[in-house]
């Protein structure tokens, strides 16, 4: 009993504690403190400018997602049903725009893209200086490419991990009545991925929803999103209530959305028969399948490109070859007081990664058997707890300032407050994963489990853990790989001594210059392996501990 | 179950008790904007002749660190706030987050590079915005840089300019003011009417400097030869060229009025741990040796005149004649011509 009262305190009291707390704090103090007047609302709502933020955030939202999983289900597909050399590494390549600083983003589609990019130089080769060029910097068509960029990796891991231990016999039940392959895929296997699809759809929806980065970027300001209008209110109009109210119109809509999608996602879920991943995948292939294989890998690789080009432009100087970038990384010409090894930087990087992926597996977890046990407004609690990703970032941001300045909890300058923003951000990503396998776990697995004498701990460790496993190193991913590619926390902080790679990329970009700008992308290159290199070691971790699943 | 919820409180329980640190004795934390750079050796040096610890802390853009002061007001985090500009002072002031203080060496600062007459914010540096070029591309096409804001509304011009956007960034915000300072605000043709002809010549809006710079100048893979940036970025492409070079590849287009004085200073929070060591530090900062080792790590100018200018600068020409609008002025209009600004180029 205690155990389990305590599985329901400690996420409540992580999101009262770190969310709600600071949320109120800082609009109390943006709306005077006083009585509640309503006039920032109908600044808001009486304008048609805020009006049509509102809309164009939903609506590019709305294609985003859609752009998004349809980059993203043949990558699921390949992963989830293929096993080929060099899997691991390829899985874990794919996940990495996910955690790239949106400048260097820029950069790379620039450098492929861009006026003076790749694509255009070999066009400008072929048919001359006046025949077509590709014009996409700086246009709506930019936002949404980017926007599958970043998160296509979410539908990738969560769905293949969830379709990797759905059982074949479904899909080879239906074959044997005569459904063809396309009437297989859209009427049986879709149906059962249905919980995954949501679940990596929201949150993608809710990521676009509230960009900033990519749409400032690479977009520029013509196309603000809310979060940009909140950002722009709060830091350089000083209209803190009216940045308040836009942050709370925000807030209703992501909230509505998670509602509705929490609905649909109870709704779909059914009990279904998960089988170890080895009597998935398919073993015999056909010409056919090598040829899906390859388009697939191909279009991968693609989507990769400017990736590619980011480190071909770290490692270019002087019209050659060269690791300049990276020993300028590691010299400190000028002694700056703010000058950190790179060493340093990654280390700092990596710790923080590591405590934000612990507490997010932790409260993520916990908060996902709360949902489950709320049969009745599951959808409610599911929704609440999803709540942070949904809420602008620099208003919680401000608000943490604002909560936690005093003794006995002044986390201000200590790195603490980093990790917490980040595990905020990066829990979600737990409840995502495992929810709905949680939700498609037979109840009799336990029961049965329960019945032959097993502690709830024991069932745990050894009915549900194995099973959840995998949706579980999926969160893991997430959670490290949001900790890694967090910039905007900085706001927060940071002692220079707590320098993460993104920001000493940044601040590398704050100068003009050649070598800041190599360097910057060198350092963007070591954030590259590094992350590789971490990705590729959760993923190991699977194999150790809980065999096929 | 049990282990999650066990390890959730865990952890909760040590945030809490490392949350409860105390404050070192003598220690003075100084609040800065994220371009703030300087030699450890000379806080090094403080640090000795003090007997004290200095850290710098970077609190985002000036207007976040500001944002951040305001939030705190009373209860600050930080002894003193650097990085309050011109554009900025008029919100500082009204919101009375810094306590005064005139230090000394201010009779070794020229007037016109004193931002606060009240005594609250102590200049120590300045710098300009104005326009860059790419000397390659105008030379490739056969342009010469324009010596008139209105030439950039021409045929010459179109589609070849990034500006930063007024709403969101200081050098925006600080070419928005030069051409209101250009233009005026009531003539035939003013600020107003430039931007919109500007508009309709497909100038650029970027959210940032360094995207503007970095992404759309046509020196790193953009389009557009003509940038919103700082008098001193040619002496910087000079210092960090990846190769060593005579002269910069890039250069500034001076022209009179249109380019922005921008005056950076330094304040003591009201409610600082360390008030006396705060007043020493701006003390130390004013001094020579302070002020002749930020030049070449922030690419602005010292505003002690008895401070040398480094060799590089001599790529980081000087305007003759820099846009006339004061602070108090800024303070009083921005909000207002950013909104119109927006009005006119965004919507």
């Amino acid at each position: 009993m205690t155990a389990n009262r305590l599985l329901v305190i400690g996420p409540v009291a992580f999101l009262a504690a770190f969310f709600l707390y600071p949320l109120a704090a800082i609009l109390g103090r943006s709306f005077g403190g006083g009585e509640f007047s309503p006039d920032p609302f109908w600044v808001v709502l009486g304008d048609p400018y805020y009006l049509g933020r509102i809309w164009f955030t939903v609506w590019q939202a709305a294609v985003s997602t859609a752009l998004t999983l349809i980059v993203g289900l043949p990558v699921a597909y390949l992963f989830a049903r293929h096993e080929f050399p060099g899997k691991t590494v390829l899985k874990a390549l794919t996940t990495l725009p996910f955690i790239m600083p949106t400048i260097v983003v820029a950069m790379g589609f620039i450098a492929l893209l861009g006026p003076q990019g790749l694509v255009n130089t070999a066009l400008a080769g072929l048919f001359g200086d006046d025949g077509p060029q590709v014009q996409v910097t700086n246009t709506l068509t930019i936002i949404f490419m980017a926007h599958a960029f970043y998160n296509y990796a979410i539908v990738v891991r969560i769905v293949s991990a969830f379709w990797s231990n759905l059982s074949p016999r479904f899909g080879e039940s239906a074959a044997m009545l005569g459904a063809g392959r396309i009437r297989t895929f859209t009427h049986v296997t879709l149906p059962l991925l249905m919980p995954s699809l949501l679940s990596s759809a929201v949150l993608v929806f809710v990521f676009s929803f509230t960009s900033f980065g990519v749409v400032l970027v690479l977009g520029g300001p013509r196309f603000a999103t809310l979060e940009v209008s909140i950002y722009e209110l709060t830091v350089k109009l000083f209209r803190l209530d009216v940045a308040g109210a836009l942050a709370l119109v925000q807030l209703a809509f992501t909230s509505a959305f998670l509602l509705v999608y929490t609905r649909l996602q109870a709704q779909s879920a059914v009990p279904i028969t998960f089988v170890p991943v080895d009597a998935v995948m398919r073993k015999r292939r056909g010409f056919r399948d090598v040829a899906v294989l390859a388009a697939i890998v191909v279009g991968l690789l693609v989507v990769l490109s400017p990736l590619v080009a980011l480190v071909e432009r770290a490692v270019s100087s002087g019209g050659g070859y060269s690791l300049t970038h990276f020993v300028g990384l590691f010299t400190d010409d000028r002694g700056s007081y703010f000058y950190v090894s790179p060493l340093m930087v990654i280390w700092n990087s990596i710790r923080f990664a590591l405590a934000s992926m612990v507490i997010a597996l932790a409260v993520g977890t916990a908060a996902s058997y709360v949902i489950v046990r709320r049969r009745g407004r599951s959808g409610v609690v599911d929704a609440l707890f999803m709540a942070p990703l949904g809420v602008s970032a620099v208003t919680l941001g401000f608000g943490f300032l604002v909560a936690f300045n005093r003794a006995p909890i002044d986390l201000r300058g200590s790195w603490l407050i980093l990790v917490i923003a980040h595990s905020l951000v990066a829990y979600p990503f737990v409840i995502r994963s495992v929810l709905p396998v949680l939700r498609g776990m037979p109840p009799h697995l336990k029961e049965s489990a329960a019945l032959l004498g097993a502690t709830p701990l024991n069932v745990f460790i050894h009915v549900e853990l194995p099973i959840i496993a995998r949706a579980l190193l999926v969160g893991a991913t997430f959670a490290f790989a949001v900790s890694m590619g967090e910039f905007g926390a900085s706001l927060l902080l940071v002692r220079p001594e707590f320098t993460t790679i993104p920001v000493a990329t940044f601040r590398l970009l704050g100068q003009p210059g050649e070598s800041n700008l190599g360097q910057a992308l060198a350092m963007s290159t070591l954030l590259m392996a590094v992350v590789t290199v971490g990705f590729v070691a959760i993923e190991r971790f699977r194999y150790r501990n809980v065999g096929g699943f | 179950m049990k282990i999650s919820a066990a390890v959730a409180l865990m952890m909760l329980m040590t945030v809490f008790a490392v949350a409860c640190r105390g404050d070192a004795d003598n220690e003075l934390v100084i609040m800065t904007h994220d371009s703030f750079a300087i030699s450890e050796e000379l806080i090094a040096e403080f640090e000795a002749e003090h007997n004290a610890t200095v850290v710098l802390q970077p609190a985002g853009d000036a207007g976040e660190a500001l944002v951040r002061a305001i939030l705190e007001k009373g209860n600050p985090s930080a002894d003193l706030l650097y990085g309050i500009d011109n554009t900025y002072l008029g919100r500082a002031l009204d919101e009375e987050i810094f306590d005064e203080y005139r230090p000394d060496l201010l009779d070794e600062v020229p007037a016109q590079f004193v931002l606060d007459e009240s005594g609250h914010v102590t200049s120590i540096d300045y710098g300009y915005v104005n326009l860059n070029y790419d000397i390659a591309y105008l030379a490739d096409h056969g342009l010469t840089p324009p010596t008139t804001l209105e030439e950039l509304t021409g045929p010459d011009w179109k589609g070849r300019l990034v500006v930063e956007n007024a709403a969101s960034s200081s050098p925006g915000l600080a070419f928005l003011i030069s051409t209101v300072s250009y233009f005026g605000e009531d003539d035939d043709y003013d600020y107003l009417d430039f931007w919109r002809d500007l508009r309709a010549n497909d100038v650029l809006v970027k959210d940032g400097w360094t995207a503007a710079y970095y992404t759309d100048f046509s020196q790193y893979g953009g389009d557009r030869p003509l940038v919103v940036s700082y008098a001193t970025s040619p002496a910087a492409e000079y210092l960090f060229s990846a190769e060593p070079v005579e002269v910069p590849p890039t250069g500034n287009i001076l022209i009179d009025k249109a380019s922005f004085l921008q005056i950076e200073g330094i304040g003591i929070l009201k409610g600082a741990n360390s008030k006396n060591l705060a007043k020493k530090f701006i003390d130390f900062a004013l001094g020579t040796s302070f002020q002749e080792d930020f030049p070449e790590q922030m690419f602005v100018y010292p505003v002690n005149q008895n401070a040398a200018i480094p060799d590089s600068f001599r790529f980081a020409e000087i305007p003759s004649e820099p846009a006339d609008i004061g602070a108090l002025e800024i303070g009083e209009k921005r909000e207002q011509w950013i909104q119109a600004w927006t009005e006119v180029v965004l919507r």
